[in-house]
């Protein structure tokens, strides 16, 4: 039943002017090398304002030469106010979770690949790929506009609670236009993620090429197909909560400010809002977002892994299902970031059970990893030791998740520095690392030059043993009590937690300088690293099948591939080592289970 | 099965060149066995179109689930709530919504009809998409009475939660509506370009029809809960 | 290389878990009743915890290190139980583990939160604003009076709202910036909060519970040790959150009334 329709699904022609072709380009490849380009700008942002918060918190009364440029009245004398600081770290965790976790490792690898390893030409819908992107991109604009209004981005954090998010100009600086900027930024961005992910969906579901059923995706294809199931339901829901705090701010609607709220001895305007509501709201889609972080990092890094293992993973399936586990238990979970917010103390036991319950799924994940290590031939390169390092970071940070998730301990525990650590081991560091792992890995494919191994391996260790130093301690911090979103430590019982906090930054300044050595290798690189061969690693999926390197405008070619195989077949026998490429007819291993 | 309007289908011509270039885009769910073989394998699976429609329905549906909880919660959080009267034109407006969408069915079958080829344009289709058009649109302006009817009674967005909730719903409701205009507006231009694929005009039908029944959705929970 | 890593990963997680054996760096101690079983929980966790980052860190790098530049003629193997052992494994070691803490967290959480406060318990209400704490003793009569918010002002210093002159039952409350409650009396802790939301965390008490905008709740604790400790905010609420503080002076029965008298006398 096939048909001229459909025939053209995807299909366009290759563009000519620098426009259609760079700008405003209709090809997934583009589009995906234009999201990390977005995230690498969007990291390095990040970045900088978390040195700046690292040296304010190790010295409080330092002057950073030039801070002034940045803001009007935040840092009088150089030297960064109480609200400056808050403003920046709303701004990094912003930035970070959306524009850089988000966009990264989902957007990003999965626009250039997924296409690739299903074995088609583009996206379905590659008008709407495109707007994805400027979409994003307005977005991220709009967010960094709010740098420029009068009382600067909003200082909420990137949990924005209301009402203080909500009250406006009066709940002090940074809680006036920069709030609206923030939610029409999010709200923006929200509708970028609803249309990749509908792109994401279908290229999955409807344009596998001859052969390649859905068992023979390769892990990665499999980590942005459950991503974007979950951006699906998660941004639909982020979105509704940003209007109406939007509205709440400018219109004077009540949803989330209650009555009799006394702000400066003024009563608001407002009326039996609930202020819960934007928690339930903003965590439903808060919680699935850590796992839209991590779920394609676990995909790039197993595959990644695979790749350099010489040998497939002990059990694909079991590798998807437990993925798959983690993204519906993920909207079961939310409330454990509500433990003493006032919820129900029942709720809290309700949602404390599935919270543990998701520690199976991960363990499964991770003990496949490891026992698939057993017995390999492991190769020890950039890409692959990052994906190792990924392991070892989602761990560290993974054991923490057993505090957290029991309501007794998190009365303890809640709104440290424990949890802040938590979260950056397990879905920024280690969702870096996957980025990291993939860029090294695809970087070849992408750009038809190899990276520097030394330079790559020098970043690894600076990246590996500087992130275990800054994070590490903030357990310690946590455990002993220091509170986040403090820009300065004035309770008695913190004060000998300042050394500490002084070797933190000490870690933060050299892990982040070690970046820009990466940022450096990355350029350099690009133009002056040795030319790749089509298949630098002996890969088996597709994107090492494509006919030249970076592969042409449509792929494939004149001719779309047609897969024979899982998607791992290593360690066997053939005429081209120890390895099956899914094109190849080549009778392949006892793996193919298909 | 599916084609291009006022272009018999060329099925058969068709399947032989599929593994040329291009001809497979659409997925193929036949698995070749290792030994190289391929197999005269039936794999079909539905054209993107057709599987993205139900994607952006379930994210529709997320957004409106969302919204639906936060008026329950919000309705349970104070004791700000006051009834508040529909405008009678919203009963109204239901039917012209579903006028609307019986004439986007009535051009859809035409339409049908020419694409398999058993009569060669006969009918007018893009009448009845017209009709469905101008109708939908009716229905905006017809949403957009209903709120210069509460803004008559004093009844502004901030009032009270009652109408808070009212102008939210139906405002993003209508923006859907718009949307589905839009695409009304594609599927009137592809056929005069003869390149109206039957996915795209099954996916903007069952978005419009999916608009009637969020629509009475809406006006249920709006009915009961305001 | 690849030994080089296995070692770095040996000791940074030896490394790491010194601070915790050792306690450089950890809770205050405890100075509540209701605070031992989440100690013990805690403790539970950490060894549980603790034991499954060194174990798994310690394989991994021993994989690693095993595994990684093969000779040419070495073949691949699987791990002898395969892909079931691994899924055996996560729920019957994670799962027992899970369930054990879940179990007896329960036990923690709903001696905290399921019980209501004695009929004999000291009665007090915490009001927090941007950015300081106001506690508010109900007098001789044991009734709050009733807060108007439009007479809050803190130019006048009702940071309550308070009309002494028309409600009787505010006429002997007693207002104050500093919270004290006598030593090993349960304490019945109501919570408001005047604009945005906040939160009261005592560390030695191991109380921690925000303020809800809109709807008061309460708390109960008893202090069982003679002290002056700081009650910090924990929910971000402005600019000056990292400020909001005030202390919390657990007195003796005679002191504590000493003290009420002295704070009723500047009222």
């Amino acid at each position: 039943m096939h048909d001229t329709a459909h025939a053209h699904v995807g299909q366009h022609a290759a563009p000519t002017s620098f426009i259609r072709k760079h700008v405003f380009s209709l090809d997934h490849k583009v589009i995906g090398k234009q999201y990390y380009g977005l995230a690498l700008a969007a990291v390095l942002i990040g970045m900088f304002l978390s040195w700046l918060m690292r040296l304010h918190l190790g010295w409080t009364n330092l002057a950073i030469p030039g801070l002034h440029l940045l803001t009007k009245n935040g840092a009088p004398g150089d030297v960064m106010t109480p609200e400056f600081y808050l403003q920046l770290m709303t701004m990094h965790a912003t930035i970070m979770v959306f524009f850089v976790l988000t966009t990264a490792p989902f957007a990003a690898f999965g626009n250039y690949f997924l296409p690739i390893q299903v074995g088609a030409e583009d996206m379905p819908f590659p008008h709407f790929n495109m707007m994805s992107f400027w979409v994003t991109f307005v977005a991220f604009l709009v967010l960094m506009s709010s740098f420029f209004v009068s009382d600067g981005p909003t200082l909420g954090g990137w949990t924005q609670y209301a009402p203080l998010s909500a009250v406006g100009q009066v709940g002090g600086p940074g809680e006036g236009a920069g709030v609206v900027l923030w939610a029409l930024s999010i709200a923006i961005f929200c509708v970028g993620q609803l249309l990749g992910s509908l792109n994401f969906i279908t290229t999955t579901l409807d344009m596998r090429t001859r052969g390649m059923s859905l068992w023979r995706l390769p892990l990665s294809a499999w980590g942005w197909f459950i991503t974007s199931v979950m951006g699906l339901t998660a941004f639909a829901v982020l979105m509704p909560a940003c209007i109406l705090l939007i509205l709440d701010h400018v219109a004077g609607t009540s949803f989330f400010v209650p009555a009799n709220t006394v702000i400066n001895d003024q009563m608001q305007p407002h009326s039996g809002g609930s202020t819960l509501l934007w928690q339930h709201l903003f965590w439903f889609f808060g919680h699935p977002e850590v796992y839209i972080a991590i779920v394609p990092g676990m995909g790039i890094v197993s595959h990644v892994l695979i790749t350099n293992m010489r040998k497939p993973m002990l059990s694909h399936r079991v590798l998807i299902y437990a993925m798959g586990a983690l993204a519906v238990l993920s909207y079961m979970v939310y409330g454990h970031h509500m433990f003493v917010s006032g919820m129900n103390p029942v709720s809290s036991l309700v949602f404390s059970f599935p919270t543990l319950v998701i520690t199976i799924p991960s363990t499964i994940v991770v003990l496949i990893w490891m026992g698939s290590l057993y017995g390999a031939r492991l190769r020890i390169n950039s890409a692959s030791l990052f994906a190792l390092g990924f392991i070892s970071m989602f761990i560290a940070g993974g054991v923490s998740g057993f505090f957290l998730a029991q309501p007794s301990i998190d009365i303890m525990l809640h709104a440290t520095y424990f949890v802040v650590g938590h979260f950056h081991l397990v879905m920024g560091v280690a969702a870096m690392f996957g980025i990291f792992a993939g860029t090294y890995f695809w970087f070849p494919k992408m750009y038809g030059r190899m990276m520097n191994e030394t330079l790559g391996k020098i970043h690894f260790w600076c990246s590996f043993v500087g992130a275990y130093a800054i994070f590490m301690p903030f357990h310690y911090l946590g455990l002993a009590g220091n509170v986040r979103r403090y820009q300065a430590f004035a309770p008695e019982y913190m004060q000998h937690l300042i050394p500490l906090h002084k070797f933190i930054t000490i870690a933060a300044l050299f892990t982040g300088a070690a970046q820009l050595v990466f940022v450096y290798n990355l350029f350099v690189s690009r133009y002056k690293g040795e030319p790749a061969p089509d298949n630098p690693w002996q890969g088996t999926s597709l994107e090492w099948s494509t006919p030249t390197t970076p592969p042409p405008h449509n792929n494939f070619g004149d001719k779309l591939p047609v897969v024979y195989h899982d998607p791992f077949q290593y360690g066997v026998e053939s005429s081209t080592g120890d390895y099956v490429m899914q094109t190849s007819p080549e009778k392949a291993g006892p793996h193919d289970e298909a | 099965m599916a084609t291009t309007v006022h272009e018999p289908p060329k099925i058969e011509s068709q399947r032989d060149s599929s593994q040329s270039h291009g001809g497979f885009n659409g997925g193929g769910q036949g698995l070749v066995p290792g030994d190289g073989r391929l197999p005269a394998v039936k794999h079909y699976s539905p054209p993107p179109a057709s599987t993205g429609i139900w994607v952006v329905l379930a994210s529709i549906t997320m957004t409106f689930a969302a919204f639906t909880s936060a008026l329950i919660v919000r309705q349970g959080s104070a004791l700000d709530w006051r009834h508040l009267r529909l405008p009678n034109i919203l009963y109204v407006n239901t039917l012209v919504l579903f006028a609307s969408s019986f004439a986007l069915e009535m051009a859809r079958r035409r339409i049908r009809v020419i694409a398999v080829g058993l009569k060669a344009d006969s009918g007018k289709p893009s009448r009845w998409l017209y009709a469905a058009l101008s109708l939908g649109l009716l229905f905006v302006i017809g949403q957009y009475i209903a709120w210069a009817q509460l803004r008559a009674q004093g009844l502004y967005l901030a009032t009270n939660p009652n109408s808070s909730f009212f102008y939210v719903l139906t405002a993003v409701h209508a923006l859907h509506v718009l949307g589905g205009l839009g695409g009304l507006l594609r599927v009137v231009r592809k056929i005069r370009n003869s390149t109206l694929r039957k996915s795209t005009l099954d996916a903007t039908a069952y978005y419009w029809h999916f608009m009637d029944g969020l629509w009475v959705y809406l006006l249920v929970l709006l009915w009961m809960k305001l | 290389m690849a030994k080089f890593f296995a070692i770095t990963i040996f000791v940074i997680a030896i490394v790491s878990a010194i601070p915790i054996l050792r306690h450089t760096w950890w809770m205050a101690e405890d100075i509540s009743t209701h605070g031992a079983p989440i100690d013990e929980q805690m403790s539970e966790t950490m060894a549980e915890a603790g034991i499954s980052f060194l174990a798994s860190q310690f394989i991994l790098g021993y994989f690693i290190w095993k595994f990684s530049n093969p000779k040419p003629g070495d073949k691949i193997k699987t791990f002898p139980g395969g892909a079931k052992a691994m899924v055996w494994a996560a729920f019957l070691l994670v799962g027992t583990e899970v369930l054990a803490l879940g179990l007896f967290g329960v036990k923690a959480w709903a001696n905290v939160y399921f019980t209501p406060p004695a009929a004999n318990a000291v009665p007090v209400e915490v009001q927090a604003g941007q950015f300081a704490f106001y506690f508010r003793y109900p007098g001789s009569d044991g009734r709050f009076g009733p807060i108007h918010p439009d007479m809050i002002s803190e130019a006048n210093q009702n940071f309550y709202g308070l009309d002494t002159d028309h409600d009787a039952d505010s006429k002997d409350d007693v207002v104050t910036a500093e919270m004290a409650v006598p030593v090993n009396r349960e304490i019945h802790l109501i919570m408001h909060s005047k604009d945005v939301g906040h939160s009261f965390f005592v560390p030695e008490l191991r109380v921690q519970q925000d303020f809800v905008p809109g709807m008061d709740l309460s708390v109960h604790f008893t202090a069982t040790k003679i002290g002056r400790y700081e009650i910090v905010c924990t929910q971000l609420c402005g600019l000056g959150h990292y400020n909001m503080k005030a202390y919390l002076s657990v007195l003796s029965a005679e002191d504590f009334d000493a003290w009420m008298k002295k704070e009723k006398a500047m009222q």
